[in-house]
């Protein structure tokens, strides 16, 4: 330990330097071997969330549109399955949820009728809004099959058709609005046979 | 030998980083709102840890003592964006789940800590074994408090519902939520303290 180098500018300047290079040589490294890995698993995240909302499909066409409301795109996946269109998942959003924004992805058929919701990234309260996820509690399946046409998306303490989830009302509010957002999106491009 | 096994165990009961040094709180009541939260928090810190420990002590006759301290968290911030990247790439679920916390490593008082008042003055072998036994014992404190706080606040442990809590109309339980929430972080953890206390003394 006695050869402990000096506290002089140049050494401070030179060895800190050294240090730093190796740190970002090591980052980049572990980046580059890393970044398909992590690619992979994000696709294959949105993939199954897209496999839970719209019925078998072989090829999905990608459109990002901007919502009336809100402030960032809406991604649509619109699902074929041998040249026909069998549905659209909405990768639709929130900024009212309990925790902040949350997204969801909601499966919509050609009618425009709610085939299945699922939630992508959430950070409401655990043990009250995290019910609104499938693996949490069944609420989110009262929206399956309905037509936002006719169902209104508002919790039923607002004069709407939903049930909200039992002390955390602001997290079925804010999933309501995000539905309502990705099908009032969805019509508007024309996305619905009436 | 003592001294190893010493430099070991020191962390787990008699200088838990969690309950007797009170160290590195943010994620302790953060993130352990559930066993399993706990567990991979507790577990990403101890090999950050272990890691840096290790290198630290390597490189500690090559820092001149002025800038030792941003030498340190050089260290230890790379080897956090490293556990980053490779939990997004292999395990997205749980990256899912302490996302914001992950990052927040860096800022974690014990990694620097025990950088500064062990690694820095010790070889490899005791650094590294200082590094698992403080990063066990902070895994431990996690994976207990966040369990306590999931049976009484969800009715489960490791995500098995245990049937404890009668149940509404609709089946799901009637559980005390306050102990999911930020409130029972701290009530929970200081009961453990004081039975921790009890224990060493």
């Amino acid at each position: 330990m006695g050869n402990k180098p000096e506290s002089t500018f140049a050494n401070m300047v030179i060895r800190l330097l050294i240090i730093v290079v190796i740190a970002a040589l090591a980052l980049s490294l572990v980046y580059t071997q890393t970044f398909d890995t992590i690619q992979a698993a994000k696709k294959a995240k949105l993939e199954k969330a897209i496999g839970q909302v719209v019925p078998q499909f072989d090829t999905l066409k990608v459109i990002r549109v901007m919502p009336a409301t809100g402030k960032d795109s809406l991604t649509f996946y619109e699902a074929y399955a041998s040249g026909e269109k069998v549905g659209t998942a909405v990768k639709t959003y929130t900024d009212k949820g309990f925790g902040g924004r949350f997204t969801i992805m909601v499966g919509f058929d050609p009618k425009g009728i709610i085939i299945n919701t699922a939630v992508l990234e959430f950070k409401e309260t655990p043990g009250l809004g995290d019910k609104m996820s499938k693996s949490k509690s069944g609420w989110s399946n009262q929206f399956n099959g309905k037509n936002p046409a006719s169902f209104k998306l508002k919790v039923t303490k607002d004069g709407g058709d939903v049930e909200a989830i039992t002390a955390a009302t602001i997290s079925s509010r804010a999933f309501c609005d995000a539905t309502k957002r990705a099908y009032e999106a969805l019509k508007s491009e024309g996305g619905i046979d009436e | 030998m003592n001294n190893k096994v010493a430099n070991l165990t020191r962390g787990f009961l008699k200088e838990n980083p969690v309950f007797v040094l009170l160290l590195g709180m943010c994620p302790t009541l953060g993130t352990t709102t559930s066993a399993i939260n706990g567990l991979g928090m507790g577990l990403a810190t101890a090999f950050v840890l272990v890691m840096s420990n290790l290198v630290i002590s390597l490189i500690k006759g090559f820092i001149p003592d002025k800038v030792r301290i941003p030498a340190f968290i050089v260290v230890i911030a790379s080897f956090v964006t490293i556990v980053d990247l490779l939990m997004q790439g292999y395990l997205p679920a749980l990256h899912a789940q302490l996302g914001l916390f992950i990052p927040l490593i860096v800022v974690n008082c014990i990694v620097l800590g025990r950088a500064e008042a062990f690694a820095s003055k010790n070889g490899a072998i005791d650094s590294i074994l200082d590094g698992l036994g403080m990063g066990l014992g902070f895994s431990f404190a996690l994976t207990v408090l966040g369990g306590v706080r999931e049976i009484l606040g969800s009715g489960a442990l490791f995500g098995f519902p245990l049937h404890i809590f009668p149940t509404d109309d609709k089946g799901s339980p009637i559980t005390m939520i306050v102990f999911i929430l930020a409130p029972g972080a701290f009530l929970v953890l200081g009961y453990l303290i004081a039975i921790i206390r009890k224990i060493n003394n």
